[in-house]
């Protein structure tokens, strides 16, 4: 415990975690190790040349990663402790959900930790990219990409006329409502959540086909078959979906809360225009 | 058996129309069976033709079944405690059944989930009938049941945890217990040619059971063809269980709990027993249903949960007496 809150402290005191130690030129963590999805691409989108020594494995994966390509420059690391603690970083950055007991173990070896939340919202993604800009000791880039991203975001929150209604539906019949990432996508993109105000939560087939969203944004199916993505496939749901000539899917751009999300915003109002007008 | 039959029926006939008249959409029966029969505009009818009767559909069907097939197993090891469930062969099915989704044959080939699910209840059925032997001690047929359990469960999550799905890995609670939500009218479609394939082979082992009843000398100087009343049960019992498991998932318990409680009605003949089975497990399958969703409406209970926590019991009743007979 004793042991816990010394590095606790340390953390605190580590420069560049603090704002007021952000004032004066920090020091820059030579050797960065970011061990979650989101993080990661933040992480490269922030790094200095060189900076950044490992990212996950999943940001590799052109399913989740917005960045697949560009990870495939780094050497990827598997949330393991041990092979993280071989890299020798001066920070380690990762989830505050995920692989906790390898981020636990390497407090314990004394490295520092920085542990991101999950945006929640699309104001949380300027906030995530300060904090991990300050832990990375790159404040200046992190401040363009901010300003770039709240420039772009304004010119894409349209005044529409109408909103179209429209759900969010994934495997094992989940779907999510206002108070998530994706839903405020949905609703920067100007339709209306037939979830609502609410988080995430099953959507029983019957519920959505009762609702009958004239949009119906689905998740692409993972390589390799499961019976939880069999429900994107029932006659019900494909009906909702062949209402309309073009579809749209939730993908990579969706998953984490990284400028990414803009072109997730783009396309779906692209879509919404197409529907529009479809039914002019 | 036809008292029996009589209550049954009519039992689950009720228990139908419940069924179909249970889901999040608020409406009521008389408007959902219009909807059903007469369809009409909006939602209600695809909500009543595609989601709420398939459901109903797949649980009289595998229910009906796996009380047939347990009667059926029952009265061929004449042993109280065989059932699909418990001996390994719905676990074997869902390992065909997971075999099929993963290589990508099933999607390529719909009838290789079925097929493929009775393959593994085939294997299933014919090692506990040959190590357990025509008369089947208790305590050879249980560990038969338990190896080919673990074997079989182990290999489906072996399968399940090697697949480069995300959602696969989740999914071993689906094949170990088995739920009826989100089933399409293509999972009856895909079930129904080996139900009705198994039906018709089990049906005809009524009298060759009845007369296996004095032992197989006396069934067998009354005409009995012993080889062949096997391989109908073995082929029979795969058939509905690999079918009902390919769709649904391994539901236990079923074929033991109603042979046993209805064996009194008939006067403990087993062919008479078959069809008084297969009226109450479509009766125990439906109320299971119903219940899953009055008690966890939006959580997709597993129906394999209710089904062993009312078999269970039995179980370990059954096996409590069975002691007592051979102290």
């Amino acid at each position: 415990m004793l042991r816990r809150a010394l590095v606790l402290l340390s953390l605190l005191a580590a420069p560049g975690l603090s704002p007021a130690a952000a004032q004066e030129a920090p020091p820059m963590p030579a050797r960065v190790v970011s061990m979650n999805l989101c993080t990661d691409q933040l992480a490269m989108l922030l790094a200095a040349p060189g900076q950044l020594v490992s990212v996950s494995k999943l940001a590799r994966d052109p399913m989740s990663s917005a960045m697949a390509t560009e990870a495939m420059a780094y050497p990827v690391n598997h949330g393991q402790a041990e092979e993280v603690w071989l890299m020798q970083p001066d920070l380690v950055v990762v989830g505050s959900y995920t692989a906790q007991a390898a981020a636990q173990m390497l407090e314990r070896l004394g490295t520092p930790v920085l542990r991101v939340e999950p945006a929640y919202a699309l104001a949380d993604v300027p906030a995530r990219i300060r904090t991990l800009g300050a832990a990375m000791g790159r404040q200046a880039q992190a401040e363009a990409l901010i300003t770039a991203f709240e420039t772009r975001l304004a010119a894409l929150r349209e005044e529409v006329a109408r909103r179209p209604s429209a759900a969010l539906y994934y495997a094992n019949g989940y779907t999510t409502g206002d108070q998530t990432l994706a839903g405020e996508i949905l609703l920067a993109a100007g339709f209306e959540n037939i979830a609502g105000a609410r988080g995430g939560g099953q959507l029983p087939l019957e519920a959505l086909a009762m609702a009958a969203p004239e949009a119906l944004i689905t998740a692409r199916p993972y390589p390799g078959a499961s019976r939880s993505e069999e429900v994107l496939m029932h006659p019900v749901v494909r009906r909702l979906r062949a209402a309309h000539a073009s579809t749209a899917n939730t993908g990579n751009d969706w998953i984490c809360g990284t400028p990414f999300v803009l072109r997730a915003i783009e396309d779906l109002a692209a879509f919404r225009k197409d529907i529009e007008t479809e039914t002019e | 058996m036809t008292r029996a039959l009589a209550l049954l029926l009519p039992l689950v006939l009720v228990l139908a129309a419940l069924s179909l008249s249970l889901g999040p959409a608020d409406v009521t029966l008389p408007e959902s069976l219009r909807a059903l029969f007469l369809g009409g505009d909006g939602p209600l009818p695809m909500v009543m033709r595609e989601i709420r009767l398939p459901r109903v559909l797949l649980a009289l069907m595998i229910g009906g079944t796996l009380g047939l097939a347990g009667a059926a197993m029952q009265g061929y090891l004449r042993n109280p405690l065989a059932e699909p469930g418990l001996l390994g062969v719905s676990a074997s099915a869902a390992l065909g059944a997971v075999l099929a989704i993963q290589t990508g044959l099933s999607a390529a080939f719909a009838m290789a989930l079925p097929l493929s699910a009775l393959a593994g209840a085939v294997v299933a059925v014919l090692i506990l009938v040959v190590l357990a032997g025509p008369r089947a001690e208790t305590l050879t047929l249980i560990l038969a049941g338990v190896a080919l359990s673990a074997v079989a469960g182990a290999l489906t999550q072996l399968v399940l945890n090697l697949s480069p799905n995300p959602f696969a890995a989740s999914e071993i609670v689906f094949w170990m217990m088995g739920s009826l939500a989100d089933r399409s009218v293509l999972h009856v479609w895909l079930a129904l040619p080996f139900m009705a394939l198994g039906v018709l082979l089990l049906a005809g082992v009524g009298r060759g059971l009845d007369a296996l009843t004095l032992g197989e000398d006396a069934a067998a100087s009354m005409g009995i063809d012993l080889s062949r009343l096997r391989l109908r049960v073995v082929l029979g019992t795969a058939c509905v269980v690999g079918a009902g498991t390919a769709v649904a998932g391994a539901i236990g318990f079923v074929g033991l709990v109603v042979p046993h409680l209805l064996r009194g009605s008939v006067g403990g003949r087993p062919g008479p027993l078959l069809w008084v089975s297969a009226a109450g497990g479509a009766a125990m399958l439906l109320a299971a249903d119903i219940a899953v969703r009055v008690v966890a409406p939006d959580r997709d209970l597993k129906l394999g949960v209710l089904t062993a926590l009312v078999g269970a019991p039995f179980f370990l009743h059954l096996v409590w007496r069975s002691r007592g007979e051979r102290a």
